[in-house]
This record gives structure tokens, sequence and C-alpha cells, in this order.
């Protein structure tokens, strides 16, 4: 055992077997033979392709910001909302929790998260460790499931067809931005970002 | 040695955060999440090691059992009120799914249903009978719970849907006295909910359902 490397093996999380490495082949993925979960994935998807889909997705999520969602007729007079008017609107109608809830998950977890994979991204691009690699890394596997983009567009659509009954709905440019994101969220969805540890060497300390 | 090694076994441990193998002195028990004496650290991310996450059960319990206590107010609670000139309508998270449906959406409603009731009643009995099992050390059913456990912390989040419907058309029905729409209290005991559950369900370590006796081959 002391020959082997621990970059050779390889520990499923969810059951803790322990596994040698092999090269994949493209599109294959390696299933914990104990508990069939996902141990590792081709990376199908170069660093530069990843940092095209994150600046895509940085200029989508400035645009789903900016731009109103929807706007509401009733009677003549128009009412729409961008999705800070909605954080700032529940905080003020005392329902501080859900506006909390509303800005990290819709805002700033995602936020954090496009920024910190553009900057680790861009260095790795020429094989290197940005500043701060480690720190961002574990914030990254930290904030795991709390960006809900992708709920909130599915919110967004309830919320439409509940409105429709009652008023004019106006479909806004807003709600087509965060329709792309959801869709580059989903291509995220199935990048390991661990092997960023691999792609980029240890800098000499 | 089994067939299929365990890194317990080994004298290894998966760093919880980075993935790095790191190897440890066989049988530490400074390492089984116990928490006595120095602690060690992934040499490559630098957080700490654990054989499992420490006091898994206690943990999940406790976020499981709350999560669930603020489910009742979220359900009972209205979590919602138009008004208009000559209306006022509290709903609940059931009277607006029975509404999406009566008003035409059936497919949304059964969407919003199974965000609100179904996923959380879910996780609610799926986490408890992980707890359970995985605390008697059976070897009942392992390959299914582990994938029952991975269906749990995959569409857990998804509950969050009800509580962004009623903030946004809290911010966007604001037409004076003709029509308004209001967050009541409920939301907020459901927001809460989503939150304690998926809290629940990261401090399970799923690796508990495969500890114990071992009756696989």
């Amino acid at each position: 055992m002391s020959t082997t490397s621990p970059e050779a093996l390889l520990i499923c999380e969810h059951c803790d077997t322990v596994y040698r490495r092999r090269t994949l082949e493209r599109g294959e993925v390696a299933r914990c033979a104990r508990c069939h979960a996902e141990l590792e994935r081709h990376h199908a998807l170069s660093v530069n392709a990843l940092l095209a889909l994150i600046l895509t997705a940085m200029i989508v999520f400035v645009q789903a910001n900016m731009w109103p969602i929807v706007t509401l007729g009733l009677s003549g007079q128009y009412s729409g909302t961008t999705l800070w008017g909605m954080i700032i609107t529940m905080w003020q109608q005392q329902a501080q929790v859900v506006a909390v809830l509303a800005a990290f998950t819709l805002f700033f977890f995602p936020m954090a998260k496009m920024l910190s994979l553009g900057w680790l991204l861009w260095f790795a691009r020429r094989g290197r460790r940005a500043p701060g690699f480690v720190p961002l890394m574990v914030g990254l596997h930290y904030l795991g499931p709390w960006t809900m983009s992708e709920v909130f567009v599915l919110g967004a659509l309830v919320a439409i067809v509940k409105a429709h009954n009652y008023f004019d709905v106006v479909a806004d440019p807003g709600i087509y931005a965060y329709a792309a994101l959801t869709l580059l969220i989903t291509i995220f969805a199935g990048v390991d970002l661990r092997q960023l540890w691999e792609l980029t060497p240890e800098d000499p300390a | 040695m089994s067939a299929l090694p365990r890194a317990a076994e080994l004298g290894l441990i998966g760093c919880h955060v980075c993935g790095l193998t790191c190897r440890t002195v066989p049988g530490d028990d400074r390492l089984d999440g116990g928490g006595h004496g120095e602690e060690m650290a992934c040499p490559r991310c630098g957080s700490v090691l654990h054989r499992r996450k420490p006091n898994s059960y206690a943990r999940t319990w406790a976020l499981l059992i709350a999560g669930f206590l603020l489910y009742i107010p979220a359900n009972v609670l209205p979590i919602m009120r138009t008004a208009s000139l000559n209306d006022i309508d509290d709903n609940t998270i059931i009277s607006g799914v029975v509404e999406l449906w009566v008003k035409g959406s059936p497919d949304l409603a059964v969407i919003v249903f199974t965000a609100s009731i179904v996923v959380p009643m879910l996780k609610f009995l799926s986490m408890g009978l992980l707890l359970l099992s995985s605390q008697r050390g059976s070897g009942w059913a392992r390959p299914q719970r582990a994938k029952l456990y991975r269906l749990v912390e995959f569409i857990g989040y998804w509950s969050m849907l009800d509580v962004f419907v009623v903030a946004l058309l809290t911010a966007l029905v604001r037409f004076s006295l003709l029509s308004r729409v209001e967050p009541l209290p409920g939301v907020i005991f459901f927001g809460l909910t989503v939150v304690l559950t998926m809290l629940a369900s990261m401090s399970f370590d799923p690796r508990l359902i495969w500890d114990g006796r071992d009756t696989d081959d």
C-alpha cells in the first residue's frame, strides 16, 4: 500500500469504499459498486469552455437582476418588479426572514459562486492556482445547494399562472434572462469542480 | 479484507470537502469524530478530517425535529392574503394548490403540491427511516436506502418554490385599494422548514448506512 499515491485512490463519498482510479473514456461515468453513487465522470468540458460558460452566466445574471421579471396590469394600472424589488417588498411586509432567504439564495450566493468560479478558471486556463485558491474551493463546496435561481424560475411561472386569472400578465425580459440562467446552471450541475484541484499544480510553499 | 475495502479498514480518510485520500494510523480514535485531543487537517484544503460527519445522528435528529415542528404552523397558518375592495381571502399552502387545480392549471397544481407537501413529507419520513435504521446498524435494503438519501438531497431545495411564489405575488400585486397581496406568517415558517430540512439532510452521513454489522458480501 505504501507505494500508492493518494491521487491514485478514490474514496466513495457515500459509503467510504476505496477504489483504484483509472482514466475514464469520453462520456464514461464511474459508479460505486457498493452503493451505486457516482464516483467520477469524464470531463467533457475544457477549462476554456467552462470559463466561457461562466462569463455568459455572469452577463445573463446581471440582466436577470436589472430587468423587470413580470408586469401585471389591472384596469389601466401597471405594476412590475425586479428581483430586488421583490426582496425589498418582502422586507417591508414584515417577512424579513423571506427577504433574507431570497437575497442570499437568489443573489449573494449565486453571485459569489460565479465570481469565484470565474476567478479560479481564469487562472486555471494557464495551469495556475489563483490567489486564494484553497479558501475559494472550500467556500464553493459549502455553497453547494444554497443557490436557488432555478427554483425561482419555476416559482415565477406558478406566480404568472396564478395572477393570469385576475390580471393582464406581461412577461418582461428578466424572466427570459432567468430561463437562460437556469439552462447554464443545469450544464454546470454536471461538472465536478474538484477536478480543479488536480488540474492545477500546487504552488511551491 | 473483503472485495470492496472501506477507507476506515485501510487507515484512509477521504476529505469531506475536497475529496483527497488521506492516510491515517488505523484505529486512531482521534479521527472518529469523537472530538478528543488534536484534530487532523487535510493537507490539501486544510479542512478538519473526519471518518464520519461529527455528531451526525444528534444533529440530524435535532434539525429534522425542529423542521417538523415548524412545518405544522407552516401548513395550519395562512401563507398569503389577497385583498380587494370587497373581499379578503387568506390562503394556506393547500388552499393555494386547490385554487390552482380549480382555476384550470391542474399540471401546476401537481407541481406545487409535490414541492410543498410531498417533498417535505418525503423528507421527514425518509430521514427518520434512514436515522432509525442506521442507528440500529440494520443491513436491510442498504443500496435502496443509499439511493433514497441521494434522492432526498437532490430534491430538497425545490420546496422553496411556494416561498418564491408568495414573494413574487406580493411584489407584483400592488394596486392600492383594488387589489393587494400580503405575505402572512405561514410563509416564514415554511421557509424555515425548508432550510432546516436541508441542513438536516446535509448533517446526515450516508456512510453510516453501511456501518454496523457487515452483512453484505
